[in-house]
Protein backbone atom coordinates (compact mmCIF):
# COMPACT_ATOMS: atom_id res chain seq x y z
CA UNK A 1 0.00 0.00 0.00
CA UNK A 2 1.13 3.53 -0.72
CA UNK A 3 1.13 4.67 2.92
CA UNK A 4 3.63 2.02 3.88
CA UNK A 5 6.02 3.08 1.14
CA UNK A 6 9.48 4.01 2.45
CA UNK A 7 8.76 7.72 1.97
CA UNK A 8 6.22 7.56 4.84
CA UNK A 9 8.45 5.68 7.28
CA UNK A 10 11.24 7.65 8.95
CA UNK A 11 14.71 6.10 8.89
CA UNK A 12 16.87 6.55 11.97
CA UNK A 13 19.82 8.87 11.62
CA UNK A 14 22.18 9.96 14.36
CA UNK A 15 23.70 13.38 14.82
CA UNK A 16 27.39 13.13 14.05
CA UNK A 17 28.18 16.79 14.41
CA UNK A 18 26.53 20.09 15.23
CA UNK A 19 27.96 23.38 14.07
CA UNK A 20 26.59 26.67 15.30
CA UNK A 21 26.43 29.01 12.32
CA UNK A 22 24.86 32.07 13.98
CA UNK A 23 22.96 32.98 17.15
CA UNK A 24 19.88 30.99 16.06
CA UNK A 25 21.08 28.86 13.15
CA UNK A 26 22.99 25.61 13.22
CA UNK A 27 24.04 22.84 10.85
CA UNK A 28 23.35 19.21 11.69
CA UNK A 29 25.48 16.49 10.19
CA UNK A 30 23.49 13.26 10.15
CA UNK A 31 24.65 9.71 9.44
CA UNK A 32 22.75 6.48 9.19
CA UNK A 33 23.80 3.70 11.58
CA UNK A 34 22.93 1.32 8.71
CA UNK A 35 25.44 3.18 6.50
CA UNK A 36 22.62 4.29 4.22
CA UNK A 37 23.75 6.65 1.50
CA UNK A 38 21.42 9.47 0.61
CA UNK A 39 21.66 10.62 -2.95
CA UNK A 40 19.75 13.79 -3.61
CA UNK A 41 19.41 16.68 -6.01
CA UNK A 42 20.35 20.24 -5.08
CA UNK A 43 17.26 21.96 -3.68
CA UNK A 44 15.47 18.89 -2.34
CA UNK A 45 14.34 18.59 1.27
CA UNK A 46 13.92 15.96 3.98
CA UNK A 47 11.31 15.62 6.71
CA UNK A 48 13.11 15.59 10.08
CA UNK A 49 11.21 13.95 12.91
CA UNK A 50 11.98 14.65 16.55
CA UNK A 51 10.36 11.82 18.45
CA UNK A 52 7.34 12.88 20.46
CA UNK A 53 7.61 16.48 19.23
CA UNK A 54 6.93 16.63 15.52
CA UNK A 55 8.21 16.69 11.99
CA UNK A 56 9.51 19.59 9.88
CA UNK A 57 10.58 19.97 6.26
CA UNK A 58 14.22 21.11 6.01
CA UNK A 59 16.26 21.50 2.85
CA UNK A 60 19.47 19.59 2.42
CA UNK A 61 22.40 22.01 2.64
CA UNK A 62 25.19 19.50 1.88
CA UNK A 63 27.10 18.57 -1.23
CA UNK A 64 25.10 16.45 -3.71
CA UNK A 65 28.30 14.84 -4.94
CA UNK A 66 28.96 13.45 -1.41
CA UNK A 67 26.23 11.13 -0.21
CA UNK A 68 27.56 9.53 2.97
CA UNK A 69 26.16 12.18 5.29
CA UNK A 70 23.20 14.50 5.34
CA UNK A 71 23.64 18.17 6.13
CA UNK A 72 20.81 20.43 7.24
CA UNK A 73 21.15 24.09 8.17
CA UNK A 74 18.29 25.05 10.43
CA UNK A 75 17.02 28.22 12.02
CA UNK A 76 15.39 27.67 15.38
CA UNK A 77 12.01 29.39 15.10
CA UNK A 78 9.44 27.14 16.77
CA UNK A 79 8.60 23.90 18.53
CA UNK A 80 10.50 21.37 16.45
CA UNK A 81 13.40 23.47 15.26
CA UNK A 82 14.06 24.78 18.78
CA UNK A 83 14.07 21.20 20.05
CA UNK A 84 16.52 20.22 17.30
CA UNK A 85 18.81 23.01 18.50
CA UNK A 86 19.02 21.44 21.95
CA UNK A 87 20.10 18.04 20.61
CA UNK A 88 23.54 16.58 21.16
CA UNK A 89 26.02 14.54 19.22
CA UNK A 90 24.83 10.90 19.11
CA UNK A 91 21.14 11.77 19.50
CA UNK A 92 18.85 10.01 17.02
CA UNK A 93 16.12 11.54 14.87
CA UNK A 94 13.82 10.19 12.17
CA UNK A 95 14.42 11.18 8.56
CA UNK A 96 12.19 10.82 5.50
CA UNK A 97 13.09 11.81 1.98
CA UNK A 98 14.57 13.23 -0.15
CA UNK A 99 11.49 14.99 -1.49
CA UNK A 100 10.57 17.55 -4.08
CA UNK A 101 11.88 19.19 -7.19
CA UNK A 102 15.37 20.63 -7.54
CA UNK A 103 17.42 23.50 -8.92
CA UNK A 104 18.01 23.14 -12.68
CA UNK A 105 21.78 22.74 -12.37
CA UNK A 106 22.21 20.24 -15.20
CA UNK A 107 19.81 22.05 -17.52
CA UNK A 108 21.75 25.31 -16.98
CA UNK A 109 25.05 24.14 -18.43
CA UNK A 110 26.60 26.66 -20.79
CA UNK A 111 24.80 29.55 -19.08
CA UNK A 112 25.76 32.34 -16.71
CA UNK A 113 24.56 31.39 -13.24
CA UNK A 114 23.25 33.86 -10.73
CA UNK A 115 22.57 32.51 -7.26
CA UNK A 116 20.65 34.99 -5.14
CA UNK A 117 20.20 34.16 -1.46
CA UNK A 118 18.49 36.02 1.35
CA UNK A 119 19.08 35.03 4.98
CA UNK A 120 18.65 31.28 5.63
CA UNK A 121 17.91 30.96 1.87
CA UNK A 122 21.59 30.32 1.29
CA UNK A 123 21.17 26.86 2.89
CA UNK A 124 18.95 25.35 0.14
CA UNK A 125 21.13 27.01 -2.51
CA UNK A 126 24.43 25.75 -1.13
CA UNK A 127 24.07 22.29 -2.76
CA UNK A 128 23.46 23.99 -6.13
CA UNK A 129 26.56 26.12 -5.74
CA UNK A 130 28.68 23.16 -4.61
CA UNK A 131 27.46 21.09 -7.55
CA UNK A 132 28.19 23.89 -10.01
CA UNK A 133 31.66 24.39 -8.52
CA UNK A 134 32.29 20.62 -8.76
CA UNK A 135 31.62 20.85 -12.52
CA UNK A 136 32.72 24.45 -12.90
CA UNK A 137 33.94 24.14 -16.50
CA UNK A 138 30.39 23.36 -17.68
CA UNK A 139 29.15 26.84 -16.82
CA UNK A 140 29.97 30.39 -17.89
CA UNK A 141 30.14 33.14 -15.30
CA UNK A 142 28.98 32.09 -11.82
CA UNK A 143 27.91 34.73 -9.30
CA UNK A 144 26.61 34.53 -5.75
CA UNK A 145 24.62 37.47 -4.37
CA UNK A 146 23.89 37.07 -0.67
CA UNK A 147 22.07 39.41 1.68
CA UNK A 148 21.42 39.09 5.41
CA UNK A 149 20.05 41.25 8.18
CA UNK A 150 23.41 41.92 9.87
CA UNK A 151 26.96 40.62 9.51
CA UNK A 152 26.31 38.33 12.51
CA UNK A 153 23.66 36.50 10.46
CA UNK A 154 26.00 35.40 7.68
CA UNK A 155 26.03 31.63 7.25
CA UNK A 156 28.97 29.39 6.25
CA UNK A 157 31.49 32.14 7.03
CA UNK A 158 34.70 30.17 6.55
CA UNK A 159 33.39 28.66 3.33
CA UNK A 160 32.39 32.08 2.03
CA UNK A 161 35.99 33.18 2.53
CA UNK A 162 37.13 30.27 0.33
CA UNK A 163 34.48 31.10 -2.28
CA UNK A 164 35.59 34.73 -2.31
CA UNK A 165 39.17 33.66 -2.97
CA UNK A 166 38.21 31.76 -6.13
CA UNK A 167 38.82 33.44 -9.43
CA UNK A 168 36.01 31.53 -11.13
CA UNK A 169 33.28 32.69 -8.76
CA UNK A 170 32.09 36.24 -8.05
CA UNK A 171 30.76 36.72 -4.54
CA UNK A 172 28.84 39.83 -3.49
CA UNK A 173 27.55 40.17 0.04
CA UNK A 174 25.42 42.85 1.61
CA UNK A 175 23.84 43.46 5.00
CA UNK A 176 20.75 45.50 5.86
CA UNK A 177 22.33 46.95 8.98
CA UNK A 178 26.00 47.46 9.45
CA UNK A 179 28.19 47.61 12.49
CA UNK A 180 31.33 49.71 12.81
CA UNK A 181 33.54 46.76 11.81
CA UNK A 182 31.66 45.97 8.60
CA UNK A 183 33.51 47.23 5.54
CA UNK A 184 31.31 45.59 2.93
CA UNK A 185 28.10 46.56 1.15
CA UNK A 186 25.08 47.88 3.01
CA UNK A 187 21.57 47.67 1.52
CA UNK A 188 19.14 44.91 0.57
CA UNK A 189 20.13 42.09 -1.76
CA UNK A 190 18.37 43.66 -4.77
CA UNK A 191 20.97 46.45 -4.70
CA UNK A 192 23.67 43.88 -5.56
CA UNK A 193 22.12 43.03 -8.92
CA UNK A 194 23.38 46.19 -10.58
CA UNK A 195 26.88 45.59 -9.20
CA UNK A 196 27.22 42.10 -10.68
CA UNK A 197 28.32 41.47 -14.24
CA UNK A 198 26.40 38.81 -16.15
CA UNK A 199 24.85 38.47 -19.57
CA UNK A 200 21.11 38.68 -18.82
CA UNK A 201 19.85 36.83 -21.89
CA UNK A 202 22.18 33.89 -21.11
CA UNK A 203 21.58 33.83 -17.36
CA UNK A 204 19.79 31.31 -15.19
CA UNK A 205 18.90 32.76 -11.78
CA UNK A 206 18.22 30.62 -8.72
CA UNK A 207 16.68 32.57 -5.86
CA UNK A 208 15.88 31.56 -2.31
CA UNK A 209 14.87 33.72 0.62
CA UNK A 210 11.77 35.32 2.08
CA UNK A 211 9.00 35.52 -0.53
CA UNK A 212 9.01 39.29 -0.56
CA UNK A 213 12.71 39.26 -1.34
CA UNK A 214 12.25 36.72 -4.16
CA UNK A 215 9.46 38.84 -5.60
CA UNK A 216 11.58 41.98 -5.72
CA UNK A 217 14.67 40.14 -6.95
CA UNK A 218 12.73 38.58 -9.82
CA UNK A 219 11.27 41.94 -10.85
CA UNK A 220 14.73 43.49 -10.83
CA UNK A 221 16.23 40.59 -12.80
CA UNK A 222 13.53 40.83 -15.45
CA UNK A 223 14.13 44.55 -15.67
CA UNK A 224 17.80 43.78 -16.38
CA UNK A 225 16.79 41.41 -19.18
CA UNK A 226 16.88 37.97 -17.52
CA UNK A 227 14.17 35.85 -19.16
CA UNK A 228 11.34 35.08 -16.78
CA UNK A 229 11.46 31.37 -17.66
CA UNK A 230 15.11 31.32 -16.54
CA UNK A 231 14.24 32.50 -13.04
CA UNK A 232 13.79 29.77 -10.41
CA UNK A 233 12.62 30.17 -6.83
CA UNK A 234 12.07 27.86 -3.87
CA UNK A 235 8.81 28.17 -1.95
CA UNK A 236 8.16 27.38 1.69
CA UNK A 237 4.75 26.20 2.79
CA UNK A 238 3.52 24.21 5.77
CA UNK A 239 3.89 20.50 5.08
CA UNK A 240 2.71 17.31 6.63
CA UNK A 241 3.00 14.31 4.31
CA UNK A 242 5.51 15.75 1.80
CA UNK A 243 4.27 13.42 -0.92
CA UNK A 244 1.15 15.11 -2.25
CA UNK A 245 -1.36 13.23 -0.11
CA UNK A 246 -2.56 15.43 2.69
CA UNK A 247 -3.20 18.63 0.75
CA UNK A 248 -1.52 20.86 3.35
CA UNK A 249 0.69 22.54 0.81
CA UNK A 250 -1.77 22.53 -2.07
CA UNK A 251 -2.79 25.51 -4.20
CA UNK A 252 -5.18 24.55 -6.97
CA UNK A 253 -3.39 21.90 -8.94
CA UNK A 254 0.02 22.68 -7.40
CA UNK A 255 1.49 20.77 -4.47
CA UNK A 256 4.50 22.63 -3.11
CA UNK A 257 5.88 19.39 -1.62
CA UNK A 258 6.05 17.40 -4.83
CA UNK A 259 5.78 19.93 -7.68
CA UNK A 260 8.14 22.21 -5.69
CA UNK A 261 9.74 23.50 -3.59
CA UNK A 262 11.77 24.70 -6.62
CA UNK A 263 9.63 26.23 -9.35
CA UNK A 264 10.23 28.12 -12.56
CA UNK A 265 9.00 31.59 -11.68
CA UNK A 266 6.14 31.85 -14.24
CA UNK A 267 4.55 28.71 -12.79
CA UNK A 268 4.06 30.10 -9.28
CA UNK A 269 4.06 33.84 -9.77
CA UNK A 270 0.37 33.88 -8.82
CA UNK A 271 1.10 32.19 -5.47
CA UNK A 272 3.45 34.89 -4.27
CA UNK A 273 2.00 36.78 -1.37
CA UNK A 274 -0.82 34.26 -0.90
CA UNK A 275 -1.51 33.28 2.68
CA UNK A 276 -1.40 29.63 3.70
CA UNK A 277 -4.78 28.04 3.05
CA UNK B 1 36.00 67.50 -21.93
CA UNK B 2 35.90 65.04 -24.88
CA UNK B 3 37.01 62.15 -22.62
CA UNK B 4 34.44 63.16 -20.01
CA UNK B 5 31.77 63.13 -22.70
CA UNK B 6 32.81 59.60 -23.74
CA UNK B 7 32.71 58.39 -20.13
CA UNK B 8 29.27 59.96 -19.66
CA UNK B 9 27.97 58.48 -22.91
CA UNK B 10 29.07 55.01 -21.81
CA UNK B 11 27.37 55.28 -18.43
CA UNK B 12 23.93 53.57 -18.26
CA UNK B 13 22.51 56.68 -16.60
CA UNK B 14 23.09 58.70 -19.79
CA UNK B 15 22.12 55.94 -22.22
CA UNK B 16 20.28 57.35 -25.29
CA UNK B 17 21.10 60.97 -24.43
CA UNK B 18 21.62 63.04 -27.58
CA UNK B 19 25.14 64.28 -28.34
CA UNK B 20 24.14 67.91 -27.85
CA UNK B 21 22.79 67.11 -24.38
CA UNK B 22 25.91 65.15 -23.51
CA UNK B 23 27.92 68.20 -24.56
CA UNK B 24 25.90 70.39 -22.22
CA UNK B 25 26.27 67.93 -19.35
CA UNK B 26 29.99 67.38 -19.93
CA UNK B 27 30.37 71.15 -19.55
CA UNK B 28 29.25 70.73 -15.92
CA UNK B 29 31.36 67.61 -15.24
CA UNK B 30 34.74 67.07 -13.63
CA UNK B 31 36.84 64.11 -12.54
CA UNK B 32 37.20 63.76 -8.78
CA UNK B 33 39.00 61.42 -6.39
CA UNK B 34 38.32 60.76 -2.71
CA UNK B 35 40.74 59.03 -0.37
CA UNK B 36 39.33 56.55 2.18
CA UNK B 37 37.48 58.33 5.03
CA UNK B 38 37.16 61.55 3.01
CA UNK B 39 33.64 63.02 3.07
CA UNK B 40 31.93 63.72 -0.26
CA UNK B 41 29.27 65.73 1.54
CA UNK B 42 27.67 66.21 4.92
CA UNK B 43 24.06 66.49 6.02
CA UNK B 44 22.72 70.05 5.92
CA UNK B 45 25.37 71.37 3.54
CA UNK B 46 24.31 72.88 0.25
CA UNK B 47 23.79 70.12 -2.32
CA UNK B 48 25.34 71.39 -5.49
CA UNK B 49 26.75 68.18 -6.96
CA UNK B 50 25.94 64.64 -7.87
CA UNK B 51 28.34 61.82 -8.60
CA UNK B 52 28.72 58.96 -11.03
CA UNK B 53 30.92 56.53 -9.15
CA UNK B 54 33.59 55.01 -11.41
CA UNK B 55 35.46 52.91 -8.84
CA UNK B 56 35.61 52.46 -5.09
CA UNK B 57 32.81 52.57 -2.56
CA UNK B 58 30.93 55.28 -0.70
CA UNK B 59 28.90 54.89 2.50
CA UNK B 60 25.74 56.95 2.85
CA UNK B 61 25.27 57.58 6.56
CA UNK B 62 23.21 59.31 9.20
CA UNK B 63 24.61 60.49 12.46
CA UNK B 64 22.69 60.16 15.70
CA UNK B 65 24.22 61.24 19.01
CA UNK B 66 23.03 58.03 20.70
CA UNK B 67 24.16 55.56 18.04
CA UNK B 68 26.89 57.38 16.16
CA UNK B 69 27.09 57.01 12.40
CA UNK B 70 24.73 54.46 10.86
CA UNK B 71 25.41 53.33 7.31
CA UNK B 72 22.17 53.19 5.37
CA UNK B 73 23.56 52.14 2.03
CA UNK B 74 26.80 51.73 0.14
CA UNK B 75 27.17 52.96 -3.42
CA UNK B 76 29.77 51.56 -5.79
CA UNK B 77 31.01 51.39 -9.37
CA UNK B 78 28.46 52.41 -11.96
CA UNK B 79 26.01 53.85 -9.44
CA UNK B 80 24.71 57.37 -8.96
CA UNK B 81 25.01 59.27 -5.71
CA UNK B 82 22.86 62.26 -4.80
CA UNK B 83 19.66 63.89 -5.98
CA UNK B 84 19.29 66.69 -3.45
CA UNK B 85 20.78 69.09 -6.04
CA UNK B 86 17.55 68.77 -8.02
CA UNK B 87 15.01 69.38 -5.28
CA UNK B 88 14.73 72.59 -3.23
CA UNK B 89 16.04 73.58 -0.75
CA UNK B 90 19.07 71.82 -2.30
CA UNK B 91 20.52 70.54 0.99
CA UNK B 92 22.07 67.14 1.62
CA UNK B 93 19.94 64.82 3.75
CA UNK B 94 22.78 62.44 4.58
CA UNK B 95 26.52 62.25 5.06
CA UNK B 96 28.55 60.39 2.45
CA UNK B 97 32.13 59.29 2.86
CA UNK B 98 34.51 57.15 0.83
CA UNK B 99 35.22 53.74 2.37
CA UNK B 100 37.83 52.97 -0.27
CA UNK B 101 39.76 55.13 -2.69
CA UNK B 102 36.88 56.35 -4.87
CA UNK B 103 36.99 57.88 -8.33
CA UNK B 104 33.92 59.60 -9.68
CA UNK B 105 32.61 62.13 -12.10
CA UNK B 106 31.15 65.07 -10.23
CA UNK B 107 28.34 66.93 -11.97
CA UNK B 108 27.78 70.50 -10.91
CA UNK B 109 24.12 70.67 -9.93
CA UNK B 110 23.81 74.44 -10.09
CA UNK B 111 25.24 74.50 -13.59
CA UNK B 112 22.96 71.60 -14.62
CA UNK B 113 19.87 73.20 -13.10
CA UNK B 114 20.43 76.31 -15.20
CA UNK B 115 20.83 74.23 -18.35
CA UNK B 116 17.71 72.22 -17.50
CA UNK B 117 15.68 75.43 -17.07
CA UNK B 118 16.81 76.58 -20.50
CA UNK B 119 16.36 73.24 -22.25
CA UNK B 120 13.24 71.53 -20.92
CA UNK B 121 13.83 68.37 -22.98
CA UNK B 122 17.15 67.89 -21.22
CA UNK B 123 15.49 68.75 -17.90
CA UNK B 124 12.73 66.20 -18.41
CA UNK B 125 15.17 63.47 -19.43
CA UNK B 126 17.36 64.07 -16.41
CA UNK B 127 14.36 64.24 -14.11
CA UNK B 128 13.07 60.88 -15.43
CA UNK B 129 16.42 59.18 -14.80
CA UNK B 130 16.78 60.66 -11.33
CA UNK B 131 13.17 59.75 -10.49
CA UNK B 132 13.93 56.16 -11.50
CA UNK B 133 16.92 56.03 -9.17
CA UNK B 134 14.87 57.58 -6.37
CA UNK B 135 12.17 54.95 -6.88
CA UNK B 136 14.76 52.19 -6.71
CA UNK B 137 16.20 53.58 -3.49
CA UNK B 138 12.72 53.95 -2.03
CA UNK B 139 11.92 50.29 -2.74
CA UNK B 140 15.26 49.18 -1.27
CA UNK B 141 14.69 51.29 1.83
CA UNK B 142 11.21 49.81 2.25
CA UNK B 143 12.62 46.29 2.11
CA UNK B 144 15.27 47.28 4.63
CA UNK B 145 12.59 48.69 6.96
CA UNK B 146 10.51 45.53 6.57
CA UNK B 147 13.40 43.64 8.15
CA UNK B 148 12.58 40.85 5.74
CA UNK B 149 15.22 38.33 6.81
CA UNK B 150 14.26 38.51 10.47
CA UNK B 151 13.10 35.36 12.24
CA UNK B 152 9.67 35.52 13.83
CA UNK B 153 10.08 35.15 17.55
C1 LIG C 1 10.59 22.82 1.47
C2 LIG C 1 11.00 23.51 2.71
C3 LIG C 1 12.34 23.63 3.00
C4 LIG C 1 12.76 24.26 4.17
N1 LIG C 1 14.09 24.36 4.42
C5 LIG C 1 14.49 24.93 5.58
C6 LIG C 1 15.88 25.00 5.89
O1 LIG C 1 16.74 24.56 5.14
N2 LIG C 1 16.23 25.55 7.04
C7 LIG C 1 15.29 26.07 7.92
O2 LIG C 1 15.68 26.57 8.98
N3 LIG C 1 13.99 26.03 7.65
C8 LIG C 1 13.57 25.46 6.50
N4 LIG C 1 12.24 25.40 6.23
C9 LIG C 1 11.31 26.01 7.19
C10 LIG C 1 11.02 25.06 8.31
O3 LIG C 1 10.33 23.93 7.81
C11 LIG C 1 10.17 25.76 9.36
O4 LIG C 1 10.93 26.78 9.96
C12 LIG C 1 9.75 24.77 10.42
O5 LIG C 1 8.78 23.96 9.86
C13 LIG C 1 9.22 25.45 11.63
O6 LIG C 1 8.77 24.43 12.49
P1 LIG C 1 8.76 24.56 14.05
O7 LIG C 1 7.99 23.42 14.60
O8 LIG C 1 10.13 24.77 14.57
O9 LIG C 1 7.97 25.92 14.26
P2 LIG C 1 6.40 26.10 14.54
O10 LIG C 1 6.18 25.74 15.98
O11 LIG C 1 5.62 25.42 13.49
O12 LIG C 1 6.30 27.64 14.34
C14 LIG C 1 6.60 28.55 15.39
C15 LIG C 1 6.64 29.96 14.88
O13 LIG C 1 7.68 30.12 13.90
C16 LIG C 1 7.17 30.71 12.75
N5 LIG C 1 7.88 30.15 11.60
C17 LIG C 1 7.68 28.95 11.03
N6 LIG C 1 8.52 28.79 10.00
C18 LIG C 1 9.26 29.91 9.93
C19 LIG C 1 10.32 30.35 9.08
N7 LIG C 1 10.76 29.59 8.08
N8 LIG C 1 10.87 31.55 9.30
C20 LIG C 1 10.44 32.33 10.31
N9 LIG C 1 9.44 31.97 11.13
C21 LIG C 1 8.87 30.78 10.96
C22 LIG C 1 5.71 30.38 12.73
O14 LIG C 1 5.00 31.36 12.01
C23 LIG C 1 5.38 30.41 14.20
O15 LIG C 1 5.11 31.70 14.63
C24 LIG C 1 11.79 24.79 5.06
C25 LIG C 1 10.43 24.68 4.77
C26 LIG C 1 10.04 24.06 3.60
C27 LIG C 1 8.59 23.93 3.31
S1 LIG D 1 2.55 18.21 2.37
FE1 LIG D 1 0.90 16.87 2.05
S2 LIG D 1 0.29 17.39 0.08
FE2 LIG D 1 2.08 18.54 0.30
Amino acid sequence: MFLSSPSMIPQLFSIQNIKNETRDTFTLELVSPDKLNISFHAGQFMMLYVFGIGEVPISISGNPTKTTKLLHTIRAVGTVTKQLKTMKRGDVIGVRGPFGSHWPVDESQGKDILIVAGGIGLAPLRPALLYILAYRQRYRKVTLLYGTRTADDLLFLSEIEQWRARLDLDVYITVDRSSKEWRGNVGVVTTLISKATFEPSKTVAMICGPEIMMRFVSVELQRCGVLVENIFVSLERNMKCAIGLCGHCQYGNIFVCKDGPVFAFPKIQHLFGKREL
Amino acid sequence: METLKIILAEHPFFKDFEAKHLDLIAGCASNVKFNPEKFLFREGEEANKFYLIRSGKVAVEMYGTERGSITIQTIGRGEILGWSWLIPPYLWHFDAHAIELTRAIALDGKCLRKKCEKDSTLGYKLMKRIAYIMENRLQATRLQLLDMYAATE
